[in-house]
């Protein structure tokens, strides 16, 4: 019992609730949220701490015992991931602050922004199938409202699809539930696993399992991706910082928890299934990111790669793997959310998301131009920074576990993605310079905080590898054996 | 019973489905929320119908009906309420500023 697991959670809904009272201060918004960030911080490192001591931490809600009440699990791959989200979730704070624009800030902003973060760390935290669901769409809505804040004739078209596609797959995932429940009985994930284990994963179980696989791949961008670059290029930079950075890894992590807890026991099917649809999203994504010359585009396609290597890293599930797929999540968190916030600032600058229209910026914003030849190399995974650690520890896994091709896929589509990347860096940054450069709008502090900040934290993240891979070992540990985080819930 | 109503989810999940692939935008929202209609149903049913008293201890029966799932249909129906409520007033708000409700209109283009 820890009651500290519920702070990821009350910190951001109280922030949000006391944020609703004054709409009209923006500066007293934004000093209130960005000291609950900063609590909510503070919150996450000392759960890594106790979890680092003291071994996966458990909090029954209202004192039922599993598998009665609701139970909340913070075992070392959730804590890791709520502090990624706390800090991409402050940095990009940081960021809204110059960009946002007061009439948004007015309209209640903050707190959605908020919400947001209640629903993403209640996703991780949580041990129970349908608390999960309630805490999808505890996200899903306020991402909602975030998406669509602002009203611009794009972002109430691009939101009708956004809404659409993902009522669907709550629907689906409502089915689900239903069909597991109807099965097995319970709805808590280490009972399951557990009562699957005995009864043995066969014919109905699997058929639910591929369910929940296309439930999370919706949600994920798991080559059922079609939604995904319309409705995150529709919000501003910021905005589509934050979701790029969490709303699809939260999807991944469902997939990651429910294959290695849930349904691990059949990989021959389920498995196989992931491993393919993964070399599909990593081949449509890069396709996307070699294809386009608009910012917005690439970026998002980028996004839909790093999903199908994540993913591919969980299909292969040796050891290796899914240290690698933790520890390229991380990453890819922050390296995301960096990759947005320079992608929209540049936008922003140059007034136009094609590459055509730009150039030569380089000699005016020296800084940036640089920050983002380092989120290219990172994202790309080249040695000294963050994504290295990550590819290649999947890759690794991918070679022992003879999965070929799929490795000469996952490696092919790194290629894209630096190409891509850095098609980007030498259209807008090198070349003849744009006319007038010197009317351009001058960078803001905001940018400047979050961006040098997220880009230090890629770089630490790259040359301390050694050391985030202890955290990141305990989180595959765990992972690779279901049972400690089975005897940690249902045995106290 | 359970086939009787598998059957009838069947029918609701069709149309949820048909309706979804159509153009024109309440149209498709009417297939969210029947599509929704026949999930809640589903998981009534999957709980198995047997016959037993209300889940209220004051009943003082033999026997009472599962009542997990109906605390599972209720949290689902409010939050299916919410996001209906806010898809319409969206489809509102979208149809006063782009004029249109079909969807094959409402395709995205450079520019804008």
């Amino acid at each position: 019992m820890n009651n500290l697991l519920v702070f990821p959670l009350l910190i951001p809904l109280c922030t949000a609730v006391i944020l609703l009272f004054f709409k009209n201060s923006v500066t007293g918004q934004r000093w209130v949220s960005a000291i609950g960030m900063l609590f909510n911080l503070a919150a996450a490192i000392v759960l890594i701490y106790q979890v680092k001591t003291e071994g996966i931490q458990t909090l029954h809600m209202g004192g039922w015992l599993p598998p009665y009440g609701i139970v909340f699990v913070g075992d070392m791959l959730a804590a890791l991931l709520v502090l990624a989200t706390s800090i991409v979730g402050t940095f990009c704070l940081f960021f809204t602050f110059g960009t946002i624009g007061k009439e948004r800030e007015k309209y209640y902003f903050y707190p959605f922004y908020q919400f947001l973060l209640v629903g993403v760390s209640g996703s991780f935290l949580t041990g129970d199938l349908f608390n999960l669901f309630v805490c999808f769409e505890v996200m899903l809505i306020s991402s909602y409202a975030l998406i669509v804040l602002g009203g611009t004739k794009k972002q109430l078209r691009e939101t009708l699809k956004y809404i659409l596609i993902n009522i669907l797959s709550s629907t689906l995932f409502v089915a689900a539930v239903a069909y597991l429940y109807g099965v097995v009985g319970t709805l808590n994930m280490a009972d399951l696993s557990q009562r699957i284990a005995e009864v043995g994963q066969s014919g109905v179980l699997n058929v639910i399992a591929i369910l929940f696989m296309i439930v999370f791949s919706l949600k994920a961008g798991l080559f059922l991706f079609f939604w995904l670059p319309g409705s995150y290029s529709a919000p501003p930079a910021a905005v589509s910082a934050l979701f790029g950075a969490l709303l699809t890894k939260v999807g991944v992590y469902a997939l990651i928890r429910t294959f290695t807890l849930i349904f691990y026991h059949e990989p021959a099917i389920t498995h196989h299934w992931m491993a393919w649809m993964a070399a599909a999203t990593m081949v449509l994504g890069a396709f996307g990111a070699a294809a386009y010359s608009d910012i917005g585009r690439i970026l998002n396609y980028n996004v839909i790669i790093s999903v199908g290597f994540l993913a591919f890293g969980l299909a292969v599930s040796s050891k290796e793997a899914l240290d690698g797929v933790v520890f390229y999540l991380l990453h890819d968190m922050v390296a995301k959310a960096l990759l947005f916030i320079i992608g929209g600032m540049l936008m922003y600058i140059a007034g136009t998301g094609r590459l055509k229209e730009m150039g030569g910026l380089i000699k005016r914003y020296p800084f940036m131009g640089w920050m983002f030849f380092i989120t290219a190399l990172a994202i790309a995974g080249i040695p000294p920074l963050s994504g290295f650690t990550g590819k290649l520890l999947i890759i690794m896994g991918g070679f022992q576990e003879k999965y070929f091709w799929l490795t000469a896929v996952s490696l092919a589509s790194s290629f894209i993605v630096l190409y891509s990347l850095i098609k980007i860096f030498m259209a807008a940054f090198w070349g003849a310079e744009m006319k007038n450069t010197d009317s351009l709008p001058a960078v803001n502090k905001g940018f400047i905080v979050s961006a040098a900040g997220l880009c230090l934290i890629v770089v630490a993240m790259g040359i301390g590898s050694e050391w985030v891979y202890q955290y990141v070992s305990e989180a595959g540990h765990t992972l690779i054996n279901p049972a400690q985080y089975i005897d940690a819930v249902l045995k106290e | 019973m359970e086939l009787y109503m598998s059957l009838a989810i069947g029918v609701i999940f069709t149309v949820g489905v048909y309706l979804i692939l159509s153009k024109s935008l309440l149209r498709i929202i009417l297939g969210t929320s029947i599509l929704t209609h026949g999930v809640h149903l589903l998981l009534l049913t999957m709980s198995k119908l047997k016959t037993g008293s209300a889940p209220l201890l004051g009943e003082k029966a033999e026997t009472y009906v599962d009542p997990l799932p109906q605390a599972l249909i209720l949290t689902s129906i409010v939050i299916s309420f919410g996001v209906t409520s806010f898809f319409f007033v969206l489809a509102y708000k979208a149809y006063q500023k782009l004029g249109t409700d079909d969807m094959e209109q409402l395709r995205g283009n450079d520019d804008e």
